[in-house]
């Protein structure tokens, strides 16, 4: 009986993630660096795409990743105007190390604190690295979980698909 | 939800109804365990265990909800054994404005640093203390955020989610310094010449009931706490510190004593493009928080007291010996320098070379014993009393020195080499296991050794090569590891684990632990299977560590976000 309830749940949830197509990003309050207060609803590019990663600094993957999309930034951004929004999911123990770090390797991204997971909880995240890409009007059209070497190629060719529209 | 959905596919083209949005994961670890008597291998009565979640998210507008169903079936080897069952484990609707929110049911949140309040979720420690019950966040001006709390926490799951007993009350309130005044003035705050320097200061209280249950002490039924904060920031510079007081909570935690408590957490950065420094200090004495005065572990924490030290990614380094904060107090100090030779210098070669030390060290507290008996009537009851709030006392916990020397040759070539020396006083930590699974006594000194390679070929290709080795003349000696990893972007994973526990003083524990996984990744969804021996170790995410014990057999799991 409860296999059952968890075998409809499952597949309630699967086909009413195919159907429902429109995902937009939710409002929750974070930090910036200088511990300002920020609302995710308020994360746009101007009707540009936006990738927003979640990371760690104790997540080699996720290091990783934004390094190696740090050293073709520049030319995503000339070639399509995108913008990337880290958003780190260090806790209290931590968070006072994500200023540090992203200084340390000079990433030119937007970083944001998400230090108890809300808006990590919010986006369905479960483990870090995990990227999403919005386009211009704000849906989420891709996401990806993990990293390997060259998935930033991947994200790239939707980024370009997402700002041709 | 499947018929309303329907409903968006025959109309979605003529109407634009919001019928609000679905979001959500799964995550399924089956595991099958098999005997093993060279490693001591756990096997549970099942031969076999199930752990699932779902979450599902739905919004519309300004109104959220959602449950997490959960499978324990039973749950994994070293998870908490008060998890079983299959249920709903979590369950909240609420509703979001920009001047007031609203959730009733499960939620997690956090004051300030969590000195005092923080509840969260860690599925992979099977940590969870949400909160059920009522939470109120206003934002009534510009700067200024107001948060209240109530209900009782999340102990244990029982085919469902079964609350503790104890109920927990609090207020948080915080003030943007720079926000209010840019409202006051009407000016944006690139303008304005406080522009650089921008300060926020908090407050917070917190408040738990449990009835006296005692029949020999009169317990105090209602245990408070307080805390003030600050943060500034100017330019490169920021600084943060949070101070906190609870009267008297006497628990199991503290032997029962009737003495009030401190917390202090004080955090100081420089950064600017290629240097950082960061100092760190914390002192806790006699601050577990729980809305239990019996409970353990991590049981029914109302508040988190983060472990000062790095949490490590390299497996030696990170499960055999790493810290979590002592709950019954501690004074520690962390610095970390963090430096990166410019690119196209002469030293940094064409993309730099970063460099990262870091020291952390941990001691308990400098206390003086109050010589009474404590069963006397008259007695203060109070057990000690500390000599230096932020001062170390004489007994060291733990140590960790480590530095990271990361340098990227060419566009498909780096290497990484890491070094750790750790001191790790088992008395106290308890983390150190003997050959038949015995805690051992005294300090363990160890040193690792760490060389990491990454080579990429054709684009999507990718081999990583982890060289791993540890020395130590305590606990189960020389420990030597070697991990393969190949991916081939976008789907395609490979890897595979040995270690080798060569030093070990009983030569037929000398035993190669090996580990194969195979897996693959599509957008969002990931499968894998992994195969082999696991040691014994700490799993520790936060900080927050538990001890799993050694397995052999078969792990497939599957996570998936929509």
């Amino acid at each position: 009986m409860k296999n059952k309830l968890v075998l409809a749940l499952v597949t309630l949830c699967l086909s009413a993630g195919a159907f429902a197509q429109k995902k937009t990003i939710p409002s929750v309050k974070l930090e910036t660096l200088d511990g300002k207060a920020f609302n995710t609803s308020a994360i746009n590019n101007n009707g540009n795409p936006t990738i927003i990663s979640f990371w760690a600094t104790w997540c080699k993957p996720c290091k990783e990743e934004l390094n190696n999309i740090a050293d073709e930034y520049e030319d995503w951004i000339d070639e399509t105007g995108v913008k990337l929004v880290a958003v780190s999911i260090d806790d209290q123990r931590s968070a006072t190390r994500v200023k540090p770090y992203v200084n340390s390797v000079g990433w030119e991204y937007d970083i944001l604190l998400d230090k108890n997971s809300d808006f990590k909880r919010a986006m369905g995240v479960q483990n870090v690295p995990h990227t999403f890409l919005i386009d211009g009007s704000g849906n989420i059209v891709y996401q990806h979980n993990s990293y390997s070497p060259g998935d930033e190629d991947k994200l790239y060719e939707k980024v370009k698909s997402a700002a041709k529209k | 939800m499947l018929s309303l959905a329907g409903f968006s596919q025959q109309n979605g083209d003529k109407r634009q109804i919001d019928l609000g949005e679905i979001k959500g994961n799964i995550s399924v670890a089956y595991q099958q365990y098999q005997e093993d008597s060279t490693i001591n291998a756990a096997v549970p009565d099942e031969k076999s265990t199930l752990t699932a979640f779902t979450n599902l998210l739905y919004t519309r507008g300004n109104i959220s909800a959602g449950i997490r169903y959960e499978s324990y079936l039973p749950a994994q080897l070293g998870y908490p054994d008060r998890f079983d069952g299959t249920g709903l484990g979590y369950r909240f609707a609420s509703y979001n404005t920009d001047p007031i929110s609203v959730t009733v049911g499960n939620f997690y949140e956090q004051f300030g640093s969590g000195l005092v309040f923080r509840t969260y979720e860690e599925r992979l420690l099977g940590i969870d203390n949400a909160m059920d019950g009522m939470r109120v966040k206003t934002h009534p001006l510009p700067g200024i955020y107001l948060k209240g709390i109530y209900g009782k926490q999340r102990f244990q799951f029982t085919d469902g989610l079964v609350n503790g007993s104890g109920l927990v009350r609090g207020f948080d309130g915080e003030l943007v310094v720079n926000e209010l005044l840019d409202s006051l003035s009407g000016k944006s705050i690139d303008s304005l010449p406080y522009r650089k320097l921008n300060l926020i200061v908090g407050g917070s209280f917190v408040s738990k009931y449990q009835s006296d249950n005692s029949t020999t002490l009169i317990l105090p039924e209602n245990v408070g706490t307080y805390a003030g904060r600050m943060r500034l920031n100017y330019g490169k510079v920021s600084f943060s510190g949070e101070y906190a007081y609870k009267i008297n909570d006497p628990s199991g935690d503290n032997g029962f004593v009737y003495k009030d408590g401190h917390a202090a957490l004080l955090n100081f950065t420089f950064a600017t493009k290629g240097f950082s420094v960061l100092l760190d200090a914390k002192t806790t004495d006699n601050f577990s928080f729980r809305s239990d005065r019996t409970a353990e572990l991590q049981d029914l924490m109302i508040n988190f007291s983060p472990a000062l030290t790095k949490q490590h990614s390299y497996n030696l380094a990170a499960t055999l010996y790493p810290y979590g904060s002592r709950p019954w107090g501690e004074v520690a100090y962390q610095a970390e320098i963090s430096y990166k030779i410019p690119k196209k210098s002469k030293l940094g070669g064409k993309y730099g070379i970063l460099l990262t030390a870091n020291f952390a060290t941990v001691f308990g507290l400098d206390t003086t014993n109050i010589n009474e008996d404590i069963d006397d009537i008259t007695s203060t009851r109070e057990g000690y009393v500390n000599n230096n709030f932020f001062l170390p006392g004489k007994e060291k916990y733990f140590q960790d020195f480590n530095f990271e020397i990361k340098k990227k040759f060419s566009k498909t070539f780096r290497a990484t080499y890491t070094y750790f020396n750790f001191f790790y006083n088992n008395d106290v930590n308890q983390g150190a296991f003997d050959n038949d699974n015995k805690g051992v006594h005294g300090n363990i000194l160890a040193q690792i050794h760490v060389i990491d390679l990454s080579q990429r070929f054709k684009k999507k290709h990718n081999i990583r090569l982890e060289l791993q080795h540890l020395s130590t003349e305590q606990h189960l000696g020389n420990w030597a590891t070697a991990l393969l990893e190949y991916t081939y972007s976008p789907h395609w994973f490979v890897g595979l684990l040995d270690q080798y526990n060569y030093g070990n003083s009983v030569s037929e524990k000398r035993v190669h632990y090996v580990y194969g996984t195979v897996g693959f990744v599509k957008d969002a969804h990931r499968f894998s299977v992994g195969y082999g021996k696991q040691r014994a170790g700490l799993f520790c995410v936060g900080g927050v560590c538990r001890q799993v014990p050694a397995s052999n057999g078969l792990t497939l799991t599957f996570t998936t976000s929509f």
